[in-house]
C-alpha cells in the first residue's frame, strides 16, 4: 500500500490519540533546554524544525536498565515495564543509523543481545521528511540520507500535514482506516541531496597503512583539547557501548540488580582494565579509536557500510568545539600522504 | 529465546590462597572447557569480570584471581560453599591438538600464568601426547610466585626457567623473561609452537625476542587481556580495530596479534 493524503493538523493530533490507545508515541520534544525523544500526544509537541540534540535511540535502548535481579542463590531476568508497541517518529539519518545498532547488537557475534532486541523489535517507524539540511549535517556523504524503511511519511507544516502510509503492515491498514475518506494527494516524502558540510572518508585501501594512521602526528593535539567528556558518544545514533553494574540494595546482603549504562570511548576508563592499566592513556589516542571506528573499522568487519551517518550531532555537542566531520577531512588527506610516502603536516 | 547474559549459580567448593593477593577459586562446574578459555564472574558488590580458567577437572573449574583494586575485592570475602555466579566458557582457545607431540615453548609473566596452567596440567599428567616442554616463567619477586606445587612438579618433566625481575632466590634465577628465551633449542626443533601470555609489554617484547631467536611469526600464539563488560561481542570495550577480543579471542596467533594497535 502506498496512498497518501492531506489532513489538518486537529485531524493528525486525532490520529495520535487514537493510535495512543495502543501504541507509545515518541518523538523529538523539548525538554528543558535540549530537543529529545520521548513521549508526545500531539503534533504541537513535536520538534519537527530542527534538529534534536540527542538522537532517538534512548527510546529502545535506555541510557540505564535493569539487566537482572539476584539474591543469594538466584538470579531472575528483569520484565519489560512497559509492553506496548512504540510509533517512533525519527529522521532518515536515524533509520540508517539504528540498522548499525541491530548489526552491532542483533549480529555480531552470532547472537541477539536479548534486553535490546526484546525493546528493538516493538518500534515502528514514522518518518519525518527534512523539509532542508539542517547545520552540521553531513548524511549524503554517508549516504544515508535516504531510506525505505518506514511505515508511513510525514511532512508536517503550517498549512497542515501530508501522510504516506508506506507498506503492508497492521499499523498501516490501522492508518489507512482512520485517514480513508481524507483528502488523497501526491504527496512523497522528499530526502536532502544536498548538504553545507561534505565529508570524504578516507580511502585507507590496504591493511599497511594501518600502523601509519595510528602514529599519526596529528591525534596528539587532542590530548590536551579533548576533555573527554563523552558528550559525542552519548548524542550518537550509532555508539552503543555500555558498562555494567552490580548494585547491592544493602551491605549486609546479596540481593540486588544488574544495571547496563551507556558507556563512552571518549571516557579515560573505557579501557583501563582491573590493574589499572589503560591501553588507550591518551586523549588522542581515544579519538583515534572513535574516529576509525566511525569511517573505517566497522564497515571492515561487517562489509557494508560506514557507522557514522553523518548526522552531526556530535559537532553541535562538543563543549571544546572539535569536530569530528573536519577531523575525518584531516585523516582524509592524511592518508593520502601516507600513500604517497609523504611526511604528515 | 535463551538469555546469552544470564549468569547461573555455582558452589565455591575450595579457596587456595596462592600469594597475598591472589586467591585461586575452585567451582563446581560441569562444562566442557577449551584450554585458554574465560568465564564472566559476577563479582560481589561490583559486577562482572572476564577470567580465565587457570585449572580443570572432574566437575569442577578453577579462576586465579588478583586483587586489584577495588574491581576485584568483593570475591576476596567469599568462602567456600558461598555461591558464585558466572557465565562462559568464552572466547577460542589455544590449539592444544596442533601442540601434541612436537616442542612447545611456554612463556609467561605473572598471572599470565592462569590462562596456560590447565593446559600444562594437561600435558603433564599426558606425557604421551606431549613433546618437549620448554616452560619459562616470571614473576615480580618471591612473594609473588604463583602455583608453587605446579612449578616443582613440572620442574619434572618439562625443561623450565623460573626467574624474578629483581632477585635471586632458591629455584629461581634473576632476570626477565626475554633473557631466558635464547636458551631455547630454536635452531634443533623441526615443528613446534611458541605460547605467550602476559601484560601487553611482556608480550609485546618476548615476541620480538623469539623472533629474533629465529622463531617465525606464525609459530607465536598469545592470550590478550582487555577490559570487558559483555564478552558476548556488544558491549565495545574490548575491540582493538575490527576485532573483538572476546569473540576473536583472547587467543591470537601472532601475525594476528601484531596488527592489533589499541
Amino acid at each position: 500500500m502506498r496512498v497518501s493524503y492531506g489532513i489538518s493538523t486537529e485531524k493528525m493530533n486525532g490520529l495520535l490519540e487514537e493510535l495512543g490507545k495502543t501504541y507509545r508515541i515518541c518523538g523529538p520534544r523539548r525538554v528543558g533546554k535540549y530537543i529529545r525523544y520521548g513521549d508526545i500526544q500531539s503534533v504541537e509537541e513535536l520538534v519537527y524544525q530542527e534538529k534534536s540534540h540527542f538522537s532517538p535511540k534512548e527510546v529502545f535502548y535506555p541510557i540505564v536498565q535493569t539487566l537482572l535481579y539476584f539474591s543469594e542463590n538466584q538470579v531472575r531476568e528483569s520484565e519489560m515495564e512497559d509492553e506496548r508497541e512504540v510509533i517512533l517518529f525519527l529522521r532518515p539519518c536515524d533509520i540508517n543509523g539504528i540498522r548499525r545498532l541491530d548489526t552491532l547488537f542483533l549480529r555480531n557475534g552470532g547472537k541477539a543481545d536479548n534486553f535490546y532486541q526484546r525493546r528493538r523489535e516493538k518500534v515502528k517507524f514514522f518518518l519525518l521528511e527534512c523539509a532542508e539540511s539542517f547545520e552540521t549535517c553531513f548524511c549524503v556523504s554517508m549516504g544515508s540520507n535516504r531510506t525505505d524503511d518506514y511505515e508511513a511519511a510525514f511532512r508536517f507544516g503550517e498549512e497542515g500535514v501530508k501522510a504516506q502510509i508506506h507498506g503492508e503492515s497492521a499499523l498501516c491498514g490501522r492508518l489507512e482506516g482512520f485517514l480513508a475518506g481524507e483528502k488523497e494527494c501526491a504527496f512523497a516524502p522528499e530526502f536532502v541531496t544536498e548538504n553545507k558540510k561534505t565529508v570524504a572518508a578516507p580511502d585507507i585501501g590496504h591493511r599497511s597503512l594501518l600502523p601509519g594512521i595510528h602514529d599519526l602526528p596529528m591525534w596528539r593535539e587532542f590530548d590536551d583539547h579533548c576533555i573527554g567528556c563523552g558528550g559525542c558518544n552519548t548524542v550518537c545514533i550509532t555508539c552503543s557501548c555500555f558498562d555494567t553494574t552490580d548494585v547491592i540494595y544493602h551491605e549486609t546482603s546479596r540481593d540486588g540488580e544488574r544495571r547496563r549504562a551507556w558507556s563512552s570511548c571518549m571516557l579515560d576508563s573505557y579501557s583501563t582494565m582491573a590493574g589499572g592499566h589503560n591501553v588507550r592513556a591518551k586523549a588522542g589516542d581515544r579519538m583515534r579509536f572513535k574516529v576509525m571506528h566511525k569511517i573505517y573499522d566497522f564497515k571492515v568487519r561487517f562489509g557494508e557500510e560506514h557507522m557514522c551517518v553523518g548526522c552531526g550531532r556530535c559537532d553541535m555537542r562538543c563543549p571544546k568545539e572539535i569536530h569530528f566531520s573536519e577531523t575525518v577531512d584531516r585523516l582524509a588527506h592524511e592518508v593520502e600522504r601516507l600513500k604517497r610516502g609523504e611526511e604528515s603536516l | 529465546m535463551k538469555n546469552i547474559t544470564l549468569p547461573s549459580p555455582h558452589k565455591i567448593l575450595r579457596i587456595v590462597h596462592e600469594t597475598k593477593a591472589e586467591y585461586t577459586f575452585r567451582v563446581k562446574c560441569d562444562d566442557a572447557v577449551n584450554h585458554g578459555q574465560f568465564y564472566v564472574l559476577s563479582i560481589p558488590k561490583i559486577g562482572e569480570a572476564p577470567i580465565s580458567v587457570s585449572a580443570q577437572g572432574e566437575g569442577y573449574v578453577e579462576f586465579t584471581i588478583r586483587k586489584v583494586g577495588k574491581l576485584t575485592d568483593g570475591i576476596f570475602g567469599m568462602e567456600e560453599g558461598d555461591t558464585l555466579f558466572m557465565r562462559g566458557p568464552y572466547g577460542n582457545a589455544f590449539p592444544v591438538e596442533d601442540f601434541k607431540k612436537k616442542p612447545l615453548v611456554v612463556i609467561a609473566g605473572g598471572t599470565g600464568m592462569a590462562p596456560v596452567r590447565s593446559m600444562l596440567q594437561y600435558f603433564y599428567a599426558h606425557p604421551e601426547e606431549a613433546g618437549e616442554v620448554y616452560l619459562i616463567v616470571g614473576f615480580k619477586d618471591r612473594d609473588a610466585v604463583l602455583f608453587e606445587e605446579d612449578l616443582a612438579r613440572f620442574r619434572e618433566k618439562f625443561h623450565t626457567v623460573y626467574c624474578l625481575d629483581n632477585m635471586e632466590a632458591e629455584g629461581f634465577s634473576k632476570g626477565f623473561v626475554t633473557g631466558y628465551v635464547k636458551e631455547v633449542p630454536f635452531g634443533t626443533f623441526e615443528d613446534y609452537n611458541v605460547v605467550i601470555v602476559g601484560p601487553p609489554a611482556m608480550i609485546n617484547f618476548t615476541a620480538k625476542e623469539c623472533v629474533k631467536n629465529g622463531v617465525t611469526e606464525d609459530k607465536i600464539w598469545v592470550s590478550f587481556e582487555r577490559k570487558m563488560s559483555c564478552s558476548v561481542g556488544k558491549c565495545g570495550h574490548c575491540r582493538i580495530n575490527e576485532t573483538y577480543v572476546c569473540l576473536e579471542g583472547p587467543v591470537f596467533n601472532y601475525t594476528k596479534a601484531k596488527e592489533l594497535l589499541d
